[in-house]
């Protein structure tokens, strides 16, 4: 007997019929052997899916307008993820020191640069990343504001959106000292220095934000830190608020 | 099953028939009362005749749960059968017999523990519960014109994202990223800048002290941001019905992108005034 092997398609249709296939795919998936192009399958393989799962089985159908939402707010959740992917291959390549004897930070920086496969390109997205989350958020809450998303009973929502953006500005704004450039100590001195202006409490503030007077090596550490983990774990705490927000008060804004 | 094949003591239906009745019961419900209690007296009198008993009207029962397959084709054979002795006395005779006939289960009091299953129990349960009206929210939703998220909103996320995508790994492989000379704390370079979403706050240092325009100036507008929507009561989401709003967000929104391209690009050395196109652009990101 000649043994044929099977074709393509006939192999497809085994290995999804396997009982490794059918435990990672649930029912409804489309991944899974039998999906049917139906109303009942299409609910399913959003409710089955972990990453549609942040969606309801059905929107309005106005929300698919791209001139609603200009996907605004979920390409600022994109690039979130984007950027984590980004800053968690350059975290390998980088130190957060910049002592006398030398700068870590900078020279590690310059070897990114040069010297890491792929760390320029790497380096190029997070950095333009950042700067474009900072604008599509701005531009997310601009939209939530002109289509009236704010109302009740998305009130809270608007308010856990402002904190989001307020996070997303430090994290910009933490992440812009690292190079430890001529750049980013002097854009951080100036934007740290109006701290010393706060009222009553001007030092411990200075202090609090450089871990010194001036912008040194404790304000890069310290800065490292809130750029890597304080912030970015604070900020999806705040981001799961604001899905979950979405999803109870009825799903999109609107129609208008 | 009929009544007449219920096993009955008949001593103690009598004489509880006759206190009742001296009581004043109405004589339906003292037959009824007496009825019970003469055969549960019979059942303690005859223990093995009455789990007989129980397991010949529970037998029926279950064969008709699971269909009636195989083992139990002998049961609900004699259902019917018992069912057409009765039909003489008429249906609704036959519906209250088969009440009472229905073995009575006592059920153990609770104990607070988590119930143990019986052996033999079937895996499935019913669960049935009251429900006062109180306890029903309505939620009153129009279905409204909905379509489903799969594949509709999901293809359109995954364009918008790739396109960003391509657009940014493009932009990235053609365009570095600044990286100056080694930070150096005793070379101020001329203008310093703070990063471009600042350089607004930046430029209103020029007309105002410090304070006002790096502490109360951001916290206003933080504050007045967070508090919109309990300041705007207007219910409707429409643009003609929110004229004020919209025109007083516009002013402001645009007032702060001025003063950020202002500092962006008409500040140099200084940070004195510049023209772009003549003197350069004094601005990194």
């Amino acid at each position: 007997m000649k043994l044929k092997p099977p074709s393509p398609s006939d192999l497809g249709d085994r290995i999804r019929e396997t009982e490794v296939w059918k435990s990672i795919f649930r029912p409804g998936s489309i991944f899974r052997k039998g999906y049917k192009d139906t109303s009942r399958d299409r609910a399913l393989a959003t409710m089955n899916n972990v990453l549609y799962h942040l969606h309801p089985v059905k929107v309005k159908r106005h929300g698919l307008k791209l001139t609603y939402t200009f996907c605004l707010g979920g390409l600022s959740f994109f690039l979130f993820i984007l950027l984590t992917i980004t800053g968690i291959f350059l975290m390998f390549f980088y130190r957060p020191t910049a002592d006398i004897g030398g700068a870590q930070a900078f020279t590690d920086m310059q070897s990114i640069r040069t010297s890491v496969f792929f760390g320029d390109l790497v380096r190029n997205l997070h950095r333009w990343g950042a700067h474009l989350m900072v604008f599509t958020v701005t531009l997310h809450m601009a939209r939530v504001f002109y289509t009236g998303a704010y109302k009740p009973p998305r009130e809270f929502n608007w308010v856990v959106g402002v904190i989001l953006l307020f996070l997303t500005l430090g994290l910009s704004f933490t992440g812009y000292l690292l190079p430890w450039d001529q750049l980013a100590i002097w854009a951080v001195t100036v934007g740290t220095s109006l701290a010393g202006y706060s009222p009553f409490i001007a030092k411990q503030a200075n202090f609090l934000l450089l871990g010194g007077v001036v912008v040194g090596p404790e304000t890069l550490l310290r800065w490292y830190t809130l750029h890597v983990i304080a912030l970015p774990f604070v900020l999806v705490i705040f981001l799961a608020v604001h899905f979950w927000r979405i999803r109870k008060d009825g799903g999109i804004s609107g129609p208008l | 099953m009929a009544k007449e094949d219920t096993p009955l003591d008949q001593g103690v239906f009598d004489s509880t028939l006759e206190a009742e009745l001296a009581k004043g019961t109405d004589r339906r419900v003292a037959e009824g009362r007496a009825r019970s209690a003469a055969v549960r007296a019979y059942r303690a009198a005859n223990p093995e005749e009455a789990a007989k008993h129980e397991a010949a009207g529970a037998k029926p029962a279950a064969a008709a749960a699971t269909g009636g397959d195989g083992g139990g084709a002998a049961a609900p054979a004699a259902a019917p059968a018992a069912a057409a002795a009765s039909a003489p006395a008429g249906a609704p005779v036959a519906v209250a017999a088969s009440a009472v006939t229905t073995p009575v289960r006592e059920a153990p009091l609770p104990t607070g523990n988590v119930p143990t299953p019986k052996k033999g129990a079937a895996d499935k349960h019913r669960l049935l519960a009251l429900v006062p009206p109180e306890g029903i929210q309505r939620v009153e939703r129009e279905q409204g014109d909905r379509v489903n998220v799969w594949p509709h909103l999901l293809i359109e996320e995954f364009v918008a994202m790739f396109i960003m995508l391509a657009g940014l790994t493009f932009f990235s492989v053609f365009i570095n990223a600044p990286l100056r000379e080694l930070a150096n704390p005793n070379l101020t370079p001329n203008p310093s800048k703070a990063p471009w979403y600042f350089l607004g706050l930046q430029e209103l240092l020029r007309y105002f002290h410090p304070m006002v325009a790096g502490i109360t100036i951001p916290t206003f507008i933080l504050v007045g941001l967070a508090a919109v929507p309990f300041v705007d009561r207007n219910p409707s989401v429409k643009p003609g019905d929110r004229k004020i709003a919209i025109t007083l967000f516009t002013i402001l929104f645009m007032f702060g992108g001025v003063l950020t391209i202002i500092g962006s690009f008409f500040r140099g050395p200084g940070y004195n005034w510049v023209w772009p196109w003549a003197q350069g652009v004094f601005f990194e990101l």
